[in-house]
């Protein structure tokens, strides 16, 4: 069995995206990512199918639905973090501003610099505070130690933890709070400029304080940047999201695995007080899920 | 807290006296026998070191300049001190060796454990690591006297580098575990910055999987520098100190504790006691200074 790296990678890193691409158009707004028919497959496995939707820039778009729907996998594909996995396979087409991100022309770690990702649990690299928001502009090749200390100061003050944490910015990162190393992980996200911010389960390891900074925070920077959250947590949704799609699992008759599937895609009020779906309705009630 | 019982005074209210007697006897009986069986370890360990020290310190400690400043004696049967050549020729040998192998075998870890995996070459290599580990040193003294020894000749290098081959399995396999340790959320951190693969094994898993790999990279060098057998047809049998790994014979403490052990009389005795402390000791110094190394380095990571 070959590896996810020959099934989608690019050969060679020095391919880039088009050039179009990084100045968006004036016009009426056109979307930032457009799914057509992705489906993912893990071997032989389908793990989403045919999922058509449209992320709006400058919005926040949720990921609701019980687990195992595939919302996860939508959003790695995204970014193409897929592509670490094993075995793992994307069918159809994810534009992102008209660009299909799985051409073979285009480097993966250009699609990943634009599409940045805030985990699930905290991850920060076992380096001090300051080395770990450098780390991103670094791999760019900001040498100058005046420019670092810009870019990770303006990169701390958008994640809302500059105060916390300006006197002791050479210290291990490790030794901070569960919601401190999650708000470096998005200062360490930012500080590359991309353009969008997948985040997966950004709040689950934290507790509600935790998580109420975190969703501040990502009102701050909606401005900014596209943010897409996956959450399994829909009081979350609800309150932080401008658009909510909603996934679930489909049982196959005959193998007995399960598949996701988007159900519906709409404003974030409308899929809590008016879906368009019975199983939406039913999840948002927490009737089932 | 207490396992005494009678000091609660209720029954009823609150009895926190351990119950079921047997349960309390086998925790007991299992912690002894464990205290036992590291007894047993330490026993033999203790009187190894025990009597290096008591008979090695003799000459080392007496003749002390001496016996690192001059020549190892001419003639076998001479009493007194010079080990010169053999500590040199340790130093010189191991540091080769290390040089060969160390870096061969962290890069073939990093190609099996970031870039291989499971495809049938790594397993090969893998599994190729596994089967050198297992071959007798000897063995590998023997390779390297037919594919070098025998075309240039006896000398310093061709003792490294049967060195390095016993090194290379033992660091391959360490250095993998380690960076198999190293969690895959750091990587897709990594990578989700925009990384590369090669610069992420460079700064994140490198790095964080540094401490490990000095320690195995530390346990293949002290294996190496006490190694006897890979030197005996490779480096000749020298006693005046030689700097050069590629010029003429050579010697070692290994081989010195060898040579002098098998004769009867006091002075050779009393010399390969006396290389037995020293290699102890610089190995321990070694092992010491790679420790506190590392130790900094990481209180600096956390």
């Amino acid at each position: 069995m070959t590896t996810s790296n020959t099934d989608l990678s690019t050969p060679d890193a020095t391919a880039s995206l088009p050039e179009s691409i990084s100045e968006p158009a004036p016009t009426a707004a056109p979307p930032v990512f457009e799914l057509r028919d992705l489906e993912v497959y893990y071997g032989s496995f389908r793990a989403v199918r045919e999922v058509n939707m449209q992320v709006m820039a400058h919005e926040i778009t949720a990921f609701i639905g019980p687990s195992g729907c595939g919302k996860t996998t939508v959003l790695r594909s995204l970014n193409r973090m897929n592509d670490v996995v094993a075995g793992a396979r994307v069918g159809g087409k994810v534009l992102y501003h008209g660009v299909d991100l799985y051409a073979p022309d285009v480097s993966v770690t250009e699609v990943r610099h634009r599409i940045g990702m805030v985990f699930q649990r905290p991850n920060p690299f076992p380096k001090s505070i300051y080395d770990n928001v450098a780390f991103g502009p670094r791999v760019n090749g900001v040498k100058k130690k005046s420019d670092l200390d810009e870019i990770v100061e303006s990169s701390l003050r958008g994640a809302a933890l500059w105060d916390e944490v300006k006197d002791r910015l050479k210290s291990s990162a490790l030794g901070m709070s569960g919601g401190q190393q999650q708000r470096l992980c998005i200062a360490r996200a930012i500080a590359v400029e991309p353009e969008v911010i997948l985040m997966d389960e950004p709040c689950s390891a934290l507790d509600p304080i935790a998580t109420a900074r975190i969703e501040d925070l990502m009102q701050e920077i909606k401005g900014r940047f596209t943010i897409i959250i996956v959450t399994h947590n829909m009081q979350q949704a609800a309150r932080v999201s401008d658009r909510t799609a909603f996934f679930t699992t489909e049982v196959n008759p005959e193998s007995d695995r399960r598949t996701g599937v988007l159900v519906e895609y709409a404003a974030t009020s409308k899929i809590f007080s008016a879906p368009g779906d019975e199983r939406t309705e039913q999840y948002v009630t927490g009737r089932f899920g | 807290m207490s396992n005494s019982p009678g000091t609660v005074a209720s029954l009823t209210a609150a009895d926190l006296r351990p119950r079921g007697g047997w349960r309390f006897v086998k925790s007991r009986l299992m912690s002894v026998l464990m205290g036992a069986a590291f007894l047993i370890v330490v026993i033999p360990i203790v009187f190894v070191l025990g009597s290096v020290i008591q008979k090695g310190a003799g000459i080392v400690v007496r003749d002390f300049p001496a016996w690192f400043t001059t020549e190892i004696p001419a003639r076998s049967r001479a009493v007194g001190p010079g080990m010169k050549g053999a500590i040199i020729g340790t130093l010189i040998i191991t540091a080769a060796a290390s040089a060969v192998a160390i870096p061969l075998g962290i890069l073939a870890a990093i190609y099996l454990n970031e870039y291989g995996r499971t495809s049938p070459f790594a397993r090969m290599v893998r599994f190729l690591a596994n089967v050198m580990t297992g071959v007798p040193s000897i063995v590998m003294g023997l390779f390297i006297y037919i594919v070098f020894t025998i075309s240039f000749g006896l000398a310093g290098i061709g003792g490294a580098l049967a060195l390095a081959a016993l090194m290379l399995p033992i660091v391959i396999r360490s250095c993998e575990e380690m960076l198999r340790l190293v969690p895959g959320h750091l990587r897709e951190a990594s990578y989700a910055l925009g990384t590369t693969k090669s610069r992420t094994v460079l700064t994140v898993v490198l790095p964080s999987a540094a401490p490990g790999i000095v320690s195995g990279c530390l346990l293949a060098i002290a294996r190496a520098a006490g190694e006897t057998a890979p030197l005996l047809f490779t480096i000749g049998a020298a006693k005046i100190a030689n700097w050069s790994l590629f010029e003429g014979e050579n010697t070692t403490l290994s081989r010195q504790i060898f040579v002098n052990a098998f004769e009867v009389l006091p002075g050779p005795q009393e010399r390969a006691w006396g290389a037995a402390l020293t290699l102890m000791a610089m190995t321990f110094l070694f092992t010491v200074v790679a420790r506190v190394v590392t130790a900094r380095q990481r209180k600096k990571q956390r």
